[in-house]
């Protein structure tokens, strides 16, 4: 860190102040995506940027999210480097093909030669009472591509972070923000231009009973259920992944072989989601140490509900983290 | 060359018969009477996030109105006009978006679907719908709406290209009200005129003033004629705007003008079909009263019988998932049920 100076800012600030350090920097830096300029974004985290930077280097797009990848990976060939937003990361699907077929490819089918410096930033997950497909948290595909590497940030100083270190990476970074966290988190941020490593792990919270494993929106449920059991006298070891794509695998399975018990928490349909990949990830390196199943916490076998009275059933909650945890415990 | 923007109002044409100039106006008053309780209903905290129609009356509900009854609608989420105009109950529509269970599904005995949310992802299913007619025997149109915006997605242009090569019988409305969210037409796309890019896929692409319901709907007559008889698909562009923000979340005062507001607030293609109304002799201030009274009376009506809905139960989140429902959903059914989750019943 290169400034001892901090303010308190939400995650909309922090990312705000991250853009605007990275145009400032590198002149190949580019913001662009639906509504960025003018507007400032839908939820205003590029405010400002253009009137600082111009309309060459802050854009508004055409309402297209295929062109707008497809736009980046060449923007990308040609030496700059794109960030592009998708407006909802439920709106990743129509750009699909360019992620899959291109963005996650280019680097491996030209032999190294053509590698894609390319951040797409997209807001996912629920707790906010958005229509139906805003509150999709579609990181399993993501990860599921080969190529791309992918980051959700879990507050607001670590998302400054590692949001300039995805821009100064040379492959494809997705970086996913918890539209919960965006006005929802605050916390102190240092000024100044600061990298945080991608591909790492970090441990929260201490505690040897179990290890609440999460990452994005979910670490503050995981920290809120780590205090309710602390309260009963169960101290739990909160790890929040940060990274998916790469994962910090060490970090994982030292915080499993520590405490013997795992519960994994994601805002997901519960099949084939990440945490089914850290479940195996776990059963591959750390059998020997469990005590308890590994169980998951997460979204149910269905679309993200569009009905605000019933969602908070379908995200996880503290009180679901603490009922696997007394699985895990009394197993 | 500029392509001829059909209209009637400005020029004092009226080759309508009175019923249907009278049908047309009820059915835009009663949108427009919709759309505002719906706001209110809004900032009262009664309703979730709203897209507001008010200024595309005359688009929407022209087209609707052109449709025979067993055409469809494939509307997006800011047709609600003309989803009311089809059939669709306003209390359906209200728990639609009070994102209550009750208010989604096919409407029964509606020919509409559920509005779309993703961007022009239901053009190229709108086709599709529009053939099935044609493998069964039926010659149901299929009407379908999209924005300025929208018609920037690939699927617009694959779903356009499809209708054309397949002769479907589908009618694409663009209501070009201007602005995507934030995003203003000439930021969007070089072409003056959207329709003019119906003839790089070989249909007829036409030009309405939005704001004179005379002017959409007998254009939208002819486009629907046209696919009944088996000539395909028709683009019709209705030049409009939108009066409100884009959803109740959005502010416009960060990209438009209070000016740019007020010159088209001018053109309310209520307020001008009134005025032709009037003119005629056809309308009055009482009649405009009465029609209130009535609205009024079937609103709270309505309003009741939404405020009556149960509340939904936290095991519909899984129904419906597939026909049957797996291990999966059932296991998370029968704890929702209970009121627990999943993790607590194991
Ligand atoms: C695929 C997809 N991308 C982005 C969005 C977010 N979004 C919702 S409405 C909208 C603008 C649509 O503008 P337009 O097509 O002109 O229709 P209007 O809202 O003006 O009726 C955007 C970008 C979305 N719903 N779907």
């Amino acid at each position: 860190m290169v400034t001892e100076k901090a303010r308190v800012l939400n995650l909309v600030q922090a990312i705000n102040e991250a853009l605007d350090l990275a145009l400032a920097r590198d002149e190949r830096v580019l913001v662009f995506g639906e509504d960025v300029g003018r507007l400032g974004g839908v939820f205003r985290v590029t405010e400002g940027l253009q009137a600082k930077y111009g309309e060459r280097r802050v854009f508004d797009t055409p309402l297209a999210e295929s062109g707008i990848l497809g736009l980046a990976i060449g923007l990308a060939m040609g030496g700059m480097r794109p960030v592009a937003e998708i407006q909802f990361a439920g709106f990743l699907y129509p750009a699909l093909d360019q992620i899959l077929s291109h963005l996650g490819r280019w680097r491996h089918r030209s032999r190294g030669r053509v590698g894609l410096p390319v951040v797409v930033r997209a807001p996912y997950g629920g707790g906010v009472h958005t229509p139906e497909q805003h509150a999709d948290s579609p990181e399993a595909l993501l990860c599921h591509t080969p190529g791309v590497k992918v980051v959700i940030p879990s507050s607001p100083e670590r998302a400054k972070g590692l949001l300039l270190s995805a821009i100064e990476d040379e492959d494809p970074v997705f970086f996913l923000e918890a539209i919960k966290l965006y006005r929802g988190s605050r916390a102190e941020v240092p000024e100044g231009y600061y990298t945080l490593p991608l591909g790492r792990a970090r441990v929260v919270r201490e505690g040897g009973a179990a290890t609440l494993i999460g990452y994005g929106g979910m670490v503050e449920v995981m920290l809120e259920a780590a205090e309710v059991a602390a309260k009963e006298g169960v101290e739990v070891m909160v790890v929040d992944l940060e990274t998916l794509v790469p994962l910090d695998e060490e970090t994982l399975l030292w915080a499993v072989r520590e405490t013997g018990r795992a519960v994994v928490v994601y805002e997901a349909m519960r099949t084939g989601g990440f945490g089914a990949e850290i479940a195996a990830r776990i059963a591959e390196g750390a059998i020997d140490h469990l005590q308890a199943p590994v169980v998951r916490v997460a979204g149910y076998d269905a679309p993200y509900p569009p009905f605000s009275a019933i969602e908070h059933h379908y995200r996880p909650s503290a009180r679901r983290v603490l009922a696997a945890l007394r699985r895990v415990l009394t197993h | 060359m500029k392509p001829k923007v059909v209209q009637y109002l400005d020029k004092g044409e009226f080759p309508l018969s009175e019923g249907e100039a009278l049908a047309l106006y009820r059915a835009m008053r009663r949108a427009r009477f919709f759309d505002e309780k719906a706001l209110t209903l809004q900032r009262q905290g009664r309703l979730g996030v709203y897209a507001p129609f008010m200024g595309q009356e005359a688009a929407q509900v022209g087209v609707a109105l052109a449709l025979g009854e067993k055409d469809f609608v494939v509307p997006s989420y800011r047709e609600s006009a003309m989803l009311l105009t089809r059939g669709l109950p306003i209390h359906t529509l209200l728990l639609y978006w009070r994102a209550h269970p009750a208010g989604w599904g096919f409407p029964e005995g509606v020919r509409a679907v559920n509005p779309y949310i993703p961007i022009a992802t239901q053009i190229p299913q709108a086709v599709g719908l529009a053939l099935a007619g044609r493998y069964r025997g039926e010659d149901w149109v299929v009407a379908t709406s999209i924005g300025d915006g929208g018609t920037s997605e690939g699927d617009f242009h694959e779903g356009l290209n499809f209708a054309a090569v397949f002769d479907a019988p589908v009618v694409f409305l663009v209501q070009n009200n201007q602005y995507a969210i934030s995003v203003p037409r000439a930021k969007q796309m070089r072409v003056d005129y959207i329709a003019r890019r119906a003839e790089g896929y070989g249909m007829p692409g036409v030009v309405v003033d939005g704001n004179d319901a005379l002017a959409v709907y007998l254009e939208a007559k002819k486009a629907v004629e046209r696919a009944r008889k088996g000539e395909g698909p028709t683009l019709l562009e209705a030049l409009t705007y939108r009066l409100a923000p884009h959803t109740t979340s959005d502010d416009p005062s960060r990209y438009r003008t209070r000016e740019e507001e007020e010159a088209w607030r001018a053109k309310d293609p209520l307020l001008r079909l009134r005025k032709a109304l009037e003119a005629r002799g056809l309308w009055d201030e009482e009649r405009e009263r009465g029609l209130l009274a009535e609205l009024e009376a079937e609103f709270a009506r309505e309003l009741a019988l939404a405020d009556s809905a149960r509340e939904p139960r936290p095991e519909e989140i899984v129904e419906h998932v597939y026909a049957a429902m797996g291990p999966d959903q059932r296991r998370a059914w029968e704890a929702l049920r209970q009121g627990k989750h999943v993790e607590e019943v194991w």
